[in-house]
């Protein structure tokens, strides 16, 4: 497959990992966050662990969407389409995370509810268009990557005054998470967490460009790598954090220099801009609330907006008690850690997020790594 | 006869309209109108001596040897697609399922759950379909049923299809007889049916030119057991794709597996529309495929019959069964890692991000 496999040949692969077990010093240990679940099923679809030496240890971040949604949001979501009788649109994965009650938007829809699974936001707008006297709310979700398209849908709503369409806005910001997990205490203070670099996801950053991490490797001394989601991408990012800390260097590079610039997408930049605006706090599952790190639709929207046309009241709901999500999203615990991971908690009957989406920790564990059994347990020191 | 020329002849009705016409809650009834249909439909296109005799039953003459029975219901959506449509389709699934034992099939029969309003062009279509893919097939469709429900209630037809066939003696074939050792071969390429089926629904729109691989695959088995009768598993990968059907035997025969990704034959088509919507090749379902198990002596005799048959043309050795009390069935990647080949969990949903 032309434009794919240059980034999937074998034997490139082998001699970067040549290059990186030759350059690993082995009196250390490379502590590298994997910020975004496209990364963390990039490690485990293509068994990347079994190319790289043991010194290099990744930490799968919490850069999933449906993995950070709290249970109050999907709550909010299956209350619009059960209470309030709307056509509740939403991106797939979504369908299956668990909610309170031992309730999901899937299992709401096989009681009645009207929900339907779309692939983009245009989509739910044609749902709009094609049923006018029906209320169509999106179930807005993800990074910086979805935020574009749910402002332009909004945009096209208020130019053809769709009486009939809203968002429930839930998109969330990377640079905010990762500040989160650099000040929590375990990373801070404790050293529970080690934490030596990142690999910070390329798509986020055609959006944001690569300056909005500048802080985190001046203020708190890691150095971050922007990678692309091919397996090669993965491995030269790697070989680039050990380089930098071998030299002590903490600097933001760019290794998918074919699509990411400093200065990231003006364009979509200015789009979400116009439609959207900083929460002041936001709750993130496993992060608990996080300040400035979620968007919410500005007032000139204010009429598209399903918190507001449906007056949702927001209620925080507790994990389930025996679930680690919250802590194998801040790196605390590996997914073979959790007491239920692969027994109550598997991808058919997820008890936690993690195990919901294929990009989720647990998810990628499962499916890519049983064979592995406890030589995955032993890493996770 | 009437003195009147303008009064209609007795017992005239008025032909099926196959162009224009609609099925109506009376194409159900059990009255003048379904008897209509089955005559002039499904008799027609249908045609073998017991059909003719218009009973309820088949009256079969019993074969000698084990014999096997299948089912499969059949709700594709859309019902036309490239290299098929839900006629064709459930006449090989069936043919399949029943040969997938090592057997001959002999018998189908047919059972039509029609939506109220669904054009007759589009059901004679599929009819005519059926009755080519059976016509080709040799195996007679000896009885049938329709019913009809109200609009609203189906999703325009839905088919089921029953299969009978007989078993050879000397051949066993089944799930759980694969042992560390055995060599795993595919007869081609995998995820086209799926493939195929994707490009056509509505909201994913996207060109390819893949056709599904729908086919029959009863000449093909009955050619790689001449050449191998020590054949020790034979599964057509349908549902969940080569990965469900590993992990099914792996499971029945309380082995593991270990394929190679290099070697499973993927269309580039079918890989770059897979990577597209976040799928994987190894899930997608096929409609003319089989895996096959067989000692690793015969491994070769086997690849060579599949491949002389132009159904197994592109067949592949992917890898060995081996020992593993887990049932795990692991791959190595083209990468150079090794990673699970699990259960599919749910349906392939695309990614969002």
């Amino acid at each position: 497959m032309k434009y794919v496999d240059e980034f999937r040949d074998g034997k490139v692969a082998r001699n970067l990992a040549q290059t990186i077990a030759a350059e690993v010093r082995p009196e250390r240990r490379y502590h590298l966050m994997e910020f975004c679940g496209g990364h963390t099923h990039a490690i485990s679809r293509y068994g990347l662990r079994d190319l790289l030496p043991p010194e290099i240890r990744f930490i799968h971040g919490p850069g999933c969407p449906v993995c950070v949604l709290p249970i109050g949001r999907i709550d909010s979501a299956i209350a619009l389409a059960r209470d309030h009788g709307v056509i509740l649109c939403s991106y797939g994965d979504t369908l299956r995370v668990p909610a309170s009650e031992r309730m999901s938007l899937l299992r709401a829809k096989a009681e009645g509810a009207d929900i339907r699974m779309v692939y983009s936001s245009a989509d739910a707008l044609k749902i709009a268009r094609d049923n006018p006297e029906r209320e169509v709310v999106f179930f807005a979700i993800g990074f910086e990557t979805t935020t574009p398209p749910t402002a332009v849908a909004l945009r096209q709503a208020r130019n053809e005054g769709l009486k009939n369409f809203s968002v429930f806005a839930n998109h969330v910001l990377t640079p905010s998470a990762i500040q989160n997990i650099l000040e929590s205490p375990e990373v801070r203070e404790l050293g529970t967490i080690p934490l030596d670099g990142f690999i910070g996801p390329s798509h986020v950053s055609t959006i944001i460009g690569s300056r909005p991490y500048e802080f985190f490797a001046e203020e708190f001394q890691k150095p971050v790598v922007i990678a692309g989601f091919e397996p090669l991408d993965v491995l030269q990012s790697v070989l680039m954090l050990v380089r930098q800390l071998n030299e002590g260097r903490a600097e933001v590079e760019n290794q998918f220099s074919r699509a990411v610039t400093r200065e990231g997408n003006l364009k979509a930049q200015a789009l979400v801009a116009e439609v959207f605006e900083l929460r002041d706090r936001f709750e993130w599952r496993g992060l608990g609330e996080v300040p400035y790190s979620a968007l919410r639709i500005r007032d000139a929207y204010r009429e598209f907006d399903a918190e507001v046309r449906f007056d949702l009241p927001y209620r925080s709901v507790p994990d389930h008690k025996a679930c680690e999500c919250g802590t194998i999203l801040r790196g605390l615990k590996q997914p073979q850690d959790c007491k239920v991971f692969g027994t109550v908690c598997t991808p058919d009957n997820p008890l936690g997020s993690c195990m919901v989406s294929a990009e989720g920790a647990c998810a990628a564990y499962y499916t890519y790594g049983q064979f592995k059994g406890a030589s995955v347990v032993a890493e996770a020191s | 006869m009437s003195a009147n020329p303008k009064a209609t002849r007795r017992g005239y009705i008025r032909p099926l309209d196959l162009r224009n016409g609609k099925i109506e809650m009376s194409h159900g009834g059990g009255g003048r109108a379904m008897a209509q249909l089955i005559d002039e439909l499904f008799q027609t296109a249908f045609e073998n001596p017991w059909l003719r005799q218009a009973n309820d039953q088949a009256l079969l003459t019993r074969p000698e040897g084990r014999i096997v029975m299948a089912t499969d219901s059949h709700v594709v959506s859309p019902l036309f697609f490239p290299g098929g449509d839900i006629g064709s389709l459930s006449v090989h699934g069936t043919i399949n399922d029943v040969a997938t034992s090592g057997a001959r099939p002999l018998w189908l029969s047919a059972g039509f759950i029609l939506e109220e309003g669904f054009p007759l062009a589009d059901l004679k279509r599929i009819v005519d379909s059926m009755a080519a893919a059976a016509e080709k097939a040799g195996v007679p469709i000896v009885t049938g049923d329709t019913k009809v429900v109200e609009r609203g209630k189906g999703d325009g037809v839905f088919i089921n299809t029953t299969g009978v066939g007989v078993v050879p003696d000397g051949i066993e074939i089944s799930g759980d007889r694969a042992r560390p050792g055995d060599v795993i071969l595919v007869s081609g390429y995998l995820g086209d049916h799926g493939v195929a089926i994707m490009s056509q629904r509505e909201n994913l729109s996207f060109s390819t030119h893949i056709v599904s691989d729908s086919a029959a695959l009863h000449e093909l088995i009955a050619a790689m057991i001449d050449a191998a009768p020590n054949i020790h598993c034979l599964r057509d990968p349908t549902r969940g794709g080569l990965a469900a059907t590993l992990n099914e035997i792996a499971r029945q025969s309380d082995v593991g597996m270990a394929i190679r990704e290099d070697d499973i034959p993927v269309r580039e088509e079918v890989d770059a529309a897979c990577e597209l919507l976040g799928l994987d090749p190894l899930y997608v379902a096929n409609e003319g495929k089989v895996v096959a198990i067989c000692p690793p002596e015969s491994a070769e005799a086997l690849l060579a019959a599949m491949r002389a048959h132009p159904l197994g043309a592109d067949a592949a050795i992917i890898g060995e069964v081996i020992e593993d009390s887990h049932g795990f069935v692991q791959m190595e990647t083209s990468f150079g890692g090794r990673r699970n080949v699990d259960w599919i969990s749910g349906e392939q949903l695309p990614r969002i991000c």
